[in-house]
Parts: structure tokens; C-alpha cells; sequence
């Protein structure tokens, strides 16, 4: 906001009470007593139960839909269909390519065809098998191979060609020339197989009809205003008459960023119905829902340049292929990702990223825990690590010769802030002893180091908007009480603790005093959600604003009052009062009373508006952030030659966070982040199961429960030794930088490596399978080349590729060679979709201007 | 959620009781009645409604089929009879059995997850249904691959040209009651019978049991004596059967060749029961691999067990 900007920065000097030290989380007490009620558990009267039928094909043009049989079942209401929700909605605007119900086709086994509402789950469930539904099967597509090689039928009707979703091809300054340079060319071919959330609490949602044709819908969801975008498009009814109120989820990670067809059909239902709709999904649902970890292919290939004893990267390019399934999903932005933080660890004068995303009839691909970066960075850390085996270099010493700095723009035009990235590593290297102990460990034992980069929150928003990114209110009255609004969803992060902590902390109250209201889009100020890490460093700049204002106004009443110079003030142990006599001053309540007094009802605002990106070319939108945490990890494992065994031993991990908000959930979210890294390295995956297509179309996923999709338990944990390492970068409140994502990066190619350093094979694939460690042994002893791995990247045309000079080439961060950048003058961007920013701040500006 | 079915839920307060309404509803046209008594197995199953049944008797009620006790005359050291509804958690934590039998209640401490040991039985763990990727799938799942050998369809989709299902046993005591010699006692309205572990395994998905529909499974009887002798060999096979046994196909052979030079029957007959019938259907490449997969993954509560009885038991078994 151009007001806040010129309000003078909160004294950095300010001694901090709660901030930085643990605390127990404001809905920790709720959680553990079971007192915290999910979606699942709202129960409203009249309320009836929805069920989906799921198609049962991977491809097929509907030709029709019988209900008869179903109707018959005692307790049933009604059923909808895709008619009836003739509306497409998506995440992103570019992919706008999901119904709430199939109108016509069917694109994946578990895609819902209709909805069947009753009186009670069992009626419904019943009901739901009887429906008869008639299918003209379509080929089916099983693998981004395919889906390049048959261009016909087309999953969709749009994308780039074909079953190609997207193709990307972007070359940052001059690439041949940086190879062209290198003393040695390294190349590599991984792949990274998908895997799912796996979050604990199945999405539900209740929709509950009310007065004047509106709805309030109940949900599971990490972004309630998404959701409630999308209701308003499909339901085809004003946004205001939609009210979504996101229910603490039992975790999301990424997995309830979407809006989903079945808070859509829950909503329609309860309008048709005109009574109260519960809709929860079991966990094979669940796994159709997916929107997990895109399986990429990808090819990585480095210039590397000797100066001395010092270590340079001169070129690199990477090429990655995403399976993303049957939809858009956030599938565009996860494309771009996997390509875009590359830059952001080891200094790269010239890159190129090649990507793209094809179509395929399973369910759809999104973002995880990651989004998008994880697969390129295991592709990334096993590399270089390779890099350093054939140099004959420390692994860590190569790393940290070759570090990007604080403060730069990358070749790719992201600005950098903070930079922990060495002391990271410098941690681990000493927790792990790894110069000690890398390379020298007994047969069977070995060590590897990884690092990684996440945002803090994507620069730009999903739909191109001037607005605030996050928006925080704050009321105070002569309770003395602070209740505080914000759009904000808690997912089990801890986002609520930050936003009453950072609030307690500028007023000088305690936690107790703050009282939330959250993600509630009729209550609260928009904030856009608990995805990209953006939540701690977006919301809490919000809610430092709206708490400084606060305390602005409590300060001047108090001022008045006692007849001290506000800038003497002191807002602690709820309290304001002298800092020169602390005897001087009066309680929080009395303050807050003086100020309701002096300026009438109390309240204040605060939004946030990320900076500007330097980046201007057309997908420069993904990848900037405010801020970027930094993550290096070494994991001891142990494998068993004989069987290709293998088990983490010990993890050191260290984490650059800014500055934690309350250091016990940042742990937690690291030591989550290593356990979720460990999983999909060593077990996890969403995988699908192709009968032999002579005698069956079918594709379906290969396990849809948890009891055969298999993810570690707690005798899998090995033991996990955390460092925060805290450089407090100026963009976030109080220095903050995001934990939530981070923390999982380095975890899969540190394993990777430690196999190597341990029985001397790489496995250049995730999840690392024990056969695929013998087989690559077994190639070893045979004299092949030790590994396991795939063979070769598909041949695809990525298209004319984009070239954008770097910073250090004198380029101003757009394209020499788009013409339709030039020729539409910006009008799109990143998804396609954005308006330059320079437009969409005249536009703001305009307004301010009108409106004062 | 998954929700089940109507049926008939009978609450047998005795065998007699019991036996008489399987024999009578086992008879009836269009009645399919099946035996609960933990449920741990069968109610996901109905749930799934891949096992689907008219009337379910629980054998719950029955307060003899419960509980351990000494079957034979020969004091403490004696025959033992262990009830079929006996808590698998129950059992893991009897002295008795500790002390006689430490090698049985290992592995019965070593089934599953807490809450199912304590609702989970022995009797059921024996008879319980074989389980296959293909068939432990939802109605939805299963339609979606228009069924498959083992219920409602016709071909058998781990190798589509099998005459006979693939699915395996998943027992996880049975080894160690092979191994034990360990007998069964089956009653039916028809009169009793008593029949050894061992052949009470058929070498089938579907027709897995040697017990007719009409019988309860009611006592196992553990021989006099004691396992403690061969504890650790035990635990390999019990570790090693399935398709844990494919992947540990090597390390078994080595250990087989190991035992039978110290004269140790146990891991001979656990070879002979539960890893020939696999070896037999001569696995391919891919579905070794993925027997390893699934030793490593699938089997996740295993695999910190299985690592553990390989650390454990080769050094001990030299």
C-alpha cells in the first residue's frame, strides 16, 4: 500500500517478549482435548449426506446416466448432474477446465459423474452404487510418452498442442557460450516419481442453505477464498451471497489448495434441496483428489569451469517433463517451478529451462509440500554431488565455493534477500562431521549432503489483482480485549499462533488477551491462503501494520493523557507505560478505554503487497518471492548390499528461517518436513496400474488406501538434529522466513547421496527402492556403470525458446525475442492471464485518488 | 466413509448355538453366512463389499472359545489349547506363552498395530481371507477393472493367464504354528475334528482353507514342549514367508542351509509351506521386483521387524 510505505519502520531495536521464544500454540489446547471441530464434525439440523458416483473409467464420453434403481433406495432426496453445474472452474485462470459434475466425458477413474443426496450416509452410499452409468470408452493415456506420441483424441481441448498441456522454453543469457567456456560438461537423467499428501483428515464440506438464496459452506480447504471464487462462478450467483468458512484442516499440504467439485455439489445440493448437505470423502476419494507431487522426468546439464582450487558453474540446463493428469490443477505454475529456483543456491551466469506438462487419464497433479522444486532440486543436489565425485572434491567444499549471494538477482531475474545457505551448511557439515567422516565411514555406511530454496509466499497472486495478498482487521474495546480478523486458514502450521503472537507482540498483551477470527469470508479480510509459504511472512507484515496503527492510536490517547512523548512509550506485560520511570502508565485496558474515549469505536487495518519482482519477461511470474529460506541437510543411512536394504540412520538438518516466530512449531515444521522428505525417498508413491490394453482399457490407481499406499511410521524415523539458523531478513515481520515447505528439499538427494557415499551406486530416482540399489550393485560388480536410473529424456519440441538477457548482461528483465509480448504490449504474463503490474498500479493509484 | 451393508448380525452365545445357525443358514437358498469374531479383517472387507454375507455370526458371545488353557493331563509342560477368540494382544502378552512359546508370541506381538491386536484374534488371524492388490479394493476399484478371479469376475490380473487366483495367505501366525506342529480343532453340527496347521493351507486364493463352511475354528493346540530352543529361526521365517519371502529368497536359502546342518525343523517346514507354493508359480522378473517393493514399502510395519530379525538372527544363528 503506498500509505504504509512512507509510515516510518517499527524501531528495529525493539526488545522482544514473546517473539522467539516458545510458546504453546493458541489452538493447541482445542486439539489435543478434541475440543476443535473439522468439517466432519458439523452437524446442522435436517442436515442430509452426499455421496459421488466416481466414474469407473479412465476415458469415456458419457452417453447416459440411470437413476432409476438408485431412486428406489429408501432415504434418498435428489441427485444432480453435470448438467446442472454446466459452469467450468479451475485454480488457475489459464485452466479452467473442471466441472463440479462430468457433463459429458470423463477423464480419469474417480472423475465424479453425479451426486446422490439422502437422509442418511448409508442410504447414499447404497444409492450412489446403483446408479448406472453408460460409457463410450476413449483411448487411454498412461504416460507423458504417450501423451506426446498420440496427439489424438485430446484429453482437452486446449493446452498447447495435443495432449501437451504447457511447454516452456526460457534461455537467461548465453547458454552455449557458457558451455562453450566449461572445462567439463556434466549430464544427468533422473526422474522423480509423484506421491500424494497423505494428510490426516479426509476433505469434507458442509453446505448450509440460508435466507435469500445464500449459502455458507463449511470446508476442509487451505484457500477459502479460492473456494469461494469458484462457488460464486459455478453456482453462477454473486460472491456475496456466498459465505465459505474454512474448518481447521487435519493437514493439507497443498493437498486443500484447490476448490474442489465436491464443495461445489455439496452447495448446489443444499440450494436444491434447501436443507443442510454433508459431504465427506474416504480416503480412496482422497487419492482421486490428489493434486500431489507431479512425477517429472528430468535432464540436468552443467558447465563447470576450474579456477584454481575454486569451483564454477558456467551454463546449465535442465529439462523437465511433468505426468500431470487429467487436469489443470495448479499444473501451469508447477511447470514453471520446476525450473524457476534453480538459480536461487549455486551462482549460474546462464541457464536455460526447457519444461513441459502433458495430459494423461489419471487424476490430476498439483502442488505438494514443494510444489514443483523438489523434483529439479534432487535432480540439482545429486548432480552436483556427482560433480564433486569426479572432481575429487568435498561435496560441501564445492557447494560452498560456488554459493549465490545476499542481496543478488539471479541469472533468471529472482531477487534474492537474505542468505543463510552457509551457515546452513556449515552446521550440518559440523553436526555430521562430515569432512571427518564423509567418504571414510565403514563399508555400508555413508553420508550425504543436500541443500535447498523455497519461497515465502509467491509474488504474484493466482488471478491477476492489484489488491492486498493478505488483509488483517484489529478491534479493541474497553475489555481490554484485541480481536483480530484475517482471512487466514490454519492447517495445522501454526498460522494462528503467528497471527496472535505477532499482534500480542506489538501491543504488549499476551495471547490470552488476542481473540482470532479467521478465514471466514464474510467476517474477514481476504487473505489468499495457507499455500506457498506465504502465510507467516504476508500475514504477519499485515498484522504488524494493523497492530503498529493500534498501538499508534492507544499511544497518542495515552500520550494525551499522562503527558508522555509517545516515542517514550512502552507497549509490555499489558501494560503502557513510561520507559524512562516504568512506574508511569496505565493497564492495556485503561490504554484502550483512553484511546475509545479520544477517537470513537476502535479499529485498524493492515494489508500486505508484496515488492515488486525485477523480472519481466513472460513467466517471470513464478518464482519471485519477498523473501527465500534456505535448507542444508546431511543423512547418514545404512544399506545392506546384499538385499539393497537401506535405512536413514541420523539426520542433521539446519534451516535458515529469518528469524523464528516461535521456535517450537519452526522444529516441528522442520522435523515434519525430514519425515515427509523421507517418505517419498523412501516408499511413497502414486502409482497406477495399466492392464495389458489387449484385453482391458482400465487405468486405476494402483492402491487408493492406506493400506497398501504405504508411508513411514514412527519406527521409520530415525533421529533428527535440527539448527534454525536465524538471519532475520528485512522483508519478513520480525525477520521471519517461511519453514513449512523448505525443510523437506535436500532430504531425497541427501539420501540419494548417502547411498552412494555408503555402497558407491547412485540411484538417480525417487522413491529409492531397495531392488533398485541391488540392481545397480549387481550392474557394478557386472562391470556396467553402477546406477539405476532412467535412460533418456523423450524427444519433444519445446518451441521457440525466450530469450531474456541477465542482470549481468545489461538486460532490463524482459524478452528480445517475444513478439507477443510486444505486440500485446504485457498483457499477459506468468498463467497467462496478468496484466502488467505497471497497469494494474496506475489503476490502483486511480482509485486511491477517487476515493479520497 | 465407507459404510456396510445390511445383513444379519447373530450374536452365538454358544458352539451349539453357533454351529446350528451355520449349518441351517449355509444350507438355505440365496443365504450367504460368514464367522466373525475380532472383525478387523472381515468388516473393511464388506465395507469394500468384496466379501458379502446375509447373516454374520459372532463367535464373540462364546466365553469357552476364549482364553488359554492346558488341553492335555502332563502338568505345565503339557499340550496347551489356545482359544480361537483369544485377543492376538492377549496372547503377546501371556506368560505362559512367553515363557513356553516365546517364538509364537513374537510373532503374535508382531501383527499389525496395537488397536488391531486388541480386537483381532487368533482364530481369525488363521482363517483370515487371502489378500491380493486386486481384490482388497473398493466395489468402485474393482468395477473399474471389471473384477477380477478371486470375486465376481474371470480373469486373474497379477497373471492374466492363471487358471487359479494368486491372492495370498495373510496370516501372520500361521508360520510359527506350522512350524510349532501346532493342530486346530474344527466343530461343525456334523461332529468335531482336529487337523494340523500345516494342512489346513491350500495352495489357492479362493479355496485357501481346509475347512468346510459349516466348522468353527475353535482351539489351537500347541504341543507340549516348548519353542524356546528355536526362537530366533522362527522369527526369520516368520519375517521371511509371503512375499517377504521372495525378497529374502537368498538370505533364506543361506539360513535353510544353516539350520539343517543344526538339525532345526523349523525353518525346513516353514520353507516347505510358504515359500514353494511362490517359488512354484515361477515369478516373473517384474513381480520379483516388486515382491521387493513390497517388502520394503507395502509391508511397512514389518519392515523395521524384518530389519531387526536380520540383524538379529544372523549372528545368533552361527
Amino acid at each position: 500500500m503506498a500509505e504504509s510505505a512512507e509510515k516510518p519502520a517499527p524501531e528495529p531495536e525493539r526488545e522482544l517478549r514473546l517473539i522467539g521464544k516458545p510458546f504453546r500454540r493458541v489452538d493447541g489446547r482445542a486439539k489435543v482435548t478434541g475440543e476443535t471441530r473439522f468439517a466432519d464434525d458439523l452437524a446442522f439440523p435436517r442436515m442430509c449426506f452426499l455421496k459421488l458416483v466416481r466414474s469407473t473409467v479412465p476415458h469415456a464420453r458419457i452417453r447416459g446416466i440411470d437413476f432409476a434403481a438408485a431412486a428406489k433406495v429408501p432415504g434418498v432426496l435428489g441427485f444432480l448432474t453435470g448438467q446442472e453445474l454446466p459452469i467450468p472452474f479451475g485454480i488457475l485462470p489459464v485452466s479452467q477446465d473442471e466441472h463440479a459434475l462430468c457433463p459429458d466425458r470423463v477423464r480419469f477413474v474417480g472423475d465424479p459423474v453425479a451426486a446422490v443426496a439422502a437422509t442418511t450416509e448409508d442410504a447414499a452410499y447404497e444409492a450412489a452404487l446403483l446408479v448406472k452409468v453408460d460409457y463410450e470408452p476413449l483411448l487411454t493415456f498412461s504416460s507423458v510418452e504417450q501423451a506426446i506420441a498420440t496427439p489424438e483424441p485430446r484429453i482437452h481441448d486446449y493446452g498447447d498442442h495435443g495432449n501437451v498441456h504447457k511447454a516452456i522454453s526460457l534461455t537467461f543469457g548465453n547458454v552455449e557460450a557458457g558451455f562453450a567456456q566449461a572445462d567439463e560438461i556434466f549430464e544427468d537423467v533422473l526422474f522423480y516419481e509423484g506421491n500424494t499428501h497423505l494428510p490426516m483428515e479426509q476433505h469434507a464440506a458442509v453446505a448450509v442453505p440460508e435466507d435469500d438464496e445464500r449459502v455458507t459452506v463449511y470446508s476442509s480447504t487451505q484457500t477459502p477464498h479460492y473456494v469461494h471464487r469458484a462457488l460464486a462462478k459455478v453456482l453462477a450467483i454473486p460472491a456475496s451471497r456466498v459465505r465459505v468458512i474454512a474448518c481447521s484442516n487435519g493437514g493439507g499440504f497443498g493437498g486443500k489448495s484447490d476448490p474442489f467439485n465436491h464443495e461445489i455439489v455439496a452447495a448446489k445440493m443444499a440450494l436444491k434441496l434447501g436443507r443442510p448437505v454433508k459431504v465427506t470423502l474416504n480416503r480412496e476419494e482422497v487419492f482421486y483428489c490428489h493434486r500431489g507431487r507431479h512425477p517429472v522426468l528430468m535432464e540436468v546439464r552443467t558447465g563447470i569451469r576450474r579456477q584454481g582450487d575454486r569451483v564454477a558453474i558456467t551454463a546449465q540446463s535442465l529439462r523437465t517433463a511433468l505426468d500431470g493428469g487429467a487436469y489443470g490443477s495448479y499444473g501451469v505454475a508447477s511447470t514453471y517451478y520446476t525450473g524457476a529456483l534453480q538459480t536461487v543456491t549455486y551462482r549460474m551466469p546462464a541457464y536455460r529451462f526447457e519444461g513441459m506438462r502433458a495430459f494423461t487419464n489419471k487424476p490430476p497433479c498439483g502442488p505438494k509440500r514443494g510444489h514443483g522444486t523438489p523434483q529439479p532440486r534432487f535432480g540439482l543436489e545429486v548432480h552436483i554431488d556427482k560433480i564433486a565425485e569426479k572432481l575429487r572434491l568435498n561435496p560441501a567444499d564445492l557447494r560452498l565455493g560456488m554459493l549465490e549471494k545476499a542481496g543478488a538477482v539471479t541469472a533468471n531475474w529472482l531477487q534474492i534477500g537474505s542468505m543463510g545457505l552457509r551457515r546452513c551448511i556449515d552446521a550440518v557439515v559440523a553436526g555430521s562431521r562430515f569432512r571427518e567422516r564423509w567418504g571414510k565411514l565403514p563399508p555400508g555406511r555413508g553420508l550425504g549432503l543436500a541443500c535447498g530454496s523455497y519461497l515465502c509466499g509467491a509474488g504474484l497472486p493466482i488471478y491477476w489483482n492489484h489488491l492486498p495478498q493478505s488483509g488483517v482487521q484489529i478491534k479493541l474495546d474497553r475489555s481490554g480485549g484485541v480481536a483480530v480478523f484475517c482471512g487466514e486458514a490454519e492447517i495445522g502450521q501454526g498460522s494462528d499462533s503467528v497471527l496472535a503472537a505477532v499482534v500480542a507482540e506489538v501491543l504488549g498483551v499476551e495471547l490470552a488477551d488476542i481473540r482470532l477470527c479467521v478465514a471466514d469470508t464474510d467476517l474477514t479480510p481476504v487473505d489468499l491462503g495457507s499455500y506457498s509459504s506465504r502465510v507467516t511472512l504476508m500475514m504477519g507484515n499485515a498484522a504488524m501494520e494493523a497492530a503498529e496503527q493500534a498501538r499508534e492510536l492507544l499511544a497518542t490517547a495515552v500520550s494525551d493523557q499522562i503527558e508522555i512523548p509517545i516515542g517514550r512509550l512502552v507497549f509490555a506485560e499489558r501494560r503502557v507505560f513510561d520507559a524512562a520511570d516504568p512506574e508511569r502508565g496505565m493497564s492495556f485496558e485503561e490504554a484502550v478505554i483512553a484511546a475509545e474515549a479520544r477517537f470513537g469505536t476502535l479499529g485498524t487495518t493492515g494489508s500486505y503487497v508484496p515488492p515488486r519482482s525485477p523480472g519481466r519477461y513472460r513467466g517471470a511470474g513464478v518464482g519471485p518471492s519477498p523473501a527465500y529460506s534456505y535448507t542444508a541437510a546431511v543423512v547418514e543411512v545404512e544399506v545392506d548390499p546384499e538385499t539393497g536394504l537401506w535405512d536413514p540412520r541420523h539426520v542433521w538438518i539446519a534451516h535458515d528461517v529469518g528469524r523464528c516466530i516461535n521456535p517450537v512449531l519452526v522444529l516441528g515444521q522442520v522435523e515434519g518436513g525430514v519425515y515427509m522428505g523421507l517418505g517419498e525417498v523412501m516408499m511413497e508413491e502414486q502409482a497406477f496400474r495399466r492392464l495389458p490394453p489387449r484385453l482391458s482399457d482400465a487405468l486405476v490407481h494402483k492402491f487408493p488406501s492406506m493400506l497398501e499406499y504405504k508411508s513411514p511410521t514412527f519406527e521409520d524415523m530415525p533421529p533428527v538434529t535440527t539448527y534454525l539458523i536465524e538471519d532475520p531478513d528485512p522483508s519478513g515481520p520480525f525477520g521471519a522466513k517461511e519453514v513449512g515447505q523448505g525443510p523437506l528439499l535436500p532430504v531425497m538427494p541427501a539420501v540419494a547421496n548417502a547411498i552412494f557415499d555408503a555402497v558407491g551406486v547412485r540411484v538417480d530416482q525417487v522413491p529409492i527402492h531397495p531392488h533398485m540399489v541391488l540392481k545397480a550393485l549387481q550392474a557394478k560388480a557386472a562391470g556396467a556403470a553402477p546406477r539405476y536410473g532412467p535412460a533418456a529424456f523423450p524427444r519433444f519440441d519445446f518451441g521457440e525458446t525466450l530469450v531474456v538477457p541477465t542482470p549481468a548482461d545489461g538486460g532490463d528483465g524482459t524478452a528480445i525475442n517475444d513478439y507477443r509480448e510486444k505486440l500485446r504490449a504485457g498483457m499477459r504474463s506468468a498463467s497467462g492471464t496478468m496484466t502488467t503490474r505497471e497497469e494494474a498500479l496506475r489503476e490502483k493509484r486511480l482509485r486511491a485518488l477517487t476515493t479520497k | 466413509m465407507l459404510r456396510l451393508p445390511e445383513f444379519q448380525l447373530v450374536s452365538a452365545q454358544t458352539l451349539a448355538d453357533a454351529t446350528a445357525v451355520l449349518a441351517s443358514e449355509g444350507a438355505a437358498e440365496g443365504r450367504t453366512v460368514r464367522l466373525v469374531a475380532g472383525g478387523t479383517d472381515l468388516w473393511p472387507n464388506m465395507k469394500r463389499r468384496h466379501q458379502k454375507a446375509t447373516t454374520v455370526v459372532s463367535l464373540m458371545g462364546i466365553p469357552e472359545l476364549r482364553g488359554i488353557r492346558n488341553g492335555g493331563n502332563a502338568g505345565d509342560a503339557g499340550e496347551l489349547a489356545i482359544g480361537a477368540t483369544t485377543l492376538l494382544d492377549d496372547l503377546a502378552r501371556d506368560q505362559r506363552l512367553r515363557a513356553r512359546y516365546p517364538a509364537l508370541a513374537t510373532a503374535v506381538d508382531s501383527i499389525s498395530s496395537p488397536p488391531l491386536r486388541n480386537m483381532g484374534t487368533i482364530g481369525g488371524n488363521v482363517c483370515v481371507d487371502t489378500r491380493c492388490t486386486y481384490y482388497n479394493q473398493t466395489e468402485d476399484w474393482r468395477r473399474a477393472i471389471d473384477y477380477c478371479l478371486k470375486e465376481d469376475g474371470t480373469t486373474c490380473w497379477v497373471a492374466p493367464g492363471s487358471p487359479k487366483c494368486l491372492a495370498h495367505s495373510a496370516s501372520d501366525s500361521a508360520p510359527v504354528l506350522c512350524a510349532l506342529d501346532a493342530r486346530v480343532k474344527l466343530v461343525s453340527a456334523a461332529g468335531d475334528r482336529t487337523v494340523p496347521v500345516a494342512g489346513l493351507f491350500r495352495n489357492d486364493g479362493i479355496d485357501y482353507l481346509g475347512k468346510r463352511p459349516d466348522e468353527i475354528l475353535t482351539e489351537i493346540l500347541l504341543p507340549a514342549g516348548s519353542d524356546a530352543g528355536h526362537c530366533r529361526a522362527a522369527w526369520v521365517g516368520h519375517c521371511s514367508f509371503q512375499r517377504r519371502a521372495v525378497h529374502l529368497r537368498k538370505r533364506s536359502e543361506r539360513q535353510y542351509r544353516l539350520q539343517k546342518e543344526r538339525g532345526c525343523k523349523f525353518q525346513i517346514q516353514m520353507l516347505k509351506h510358504f515359500q514353494k507354493p511362490l517359488w512354484d508359480t515361477s515369478l516373473a522378473e517384474a513381480d520379483w521386483e516388486e515382491s521387493v517393493f513390497f517388502y520394503r514399502v507395502v509391508d511397512q510395519w514389518h519392515s523395521r521387524r524384518a530389519t531387526f530379525a536380520r540383524y538379529t538372527t544372523t549372528p545368533r544363528l552361527s
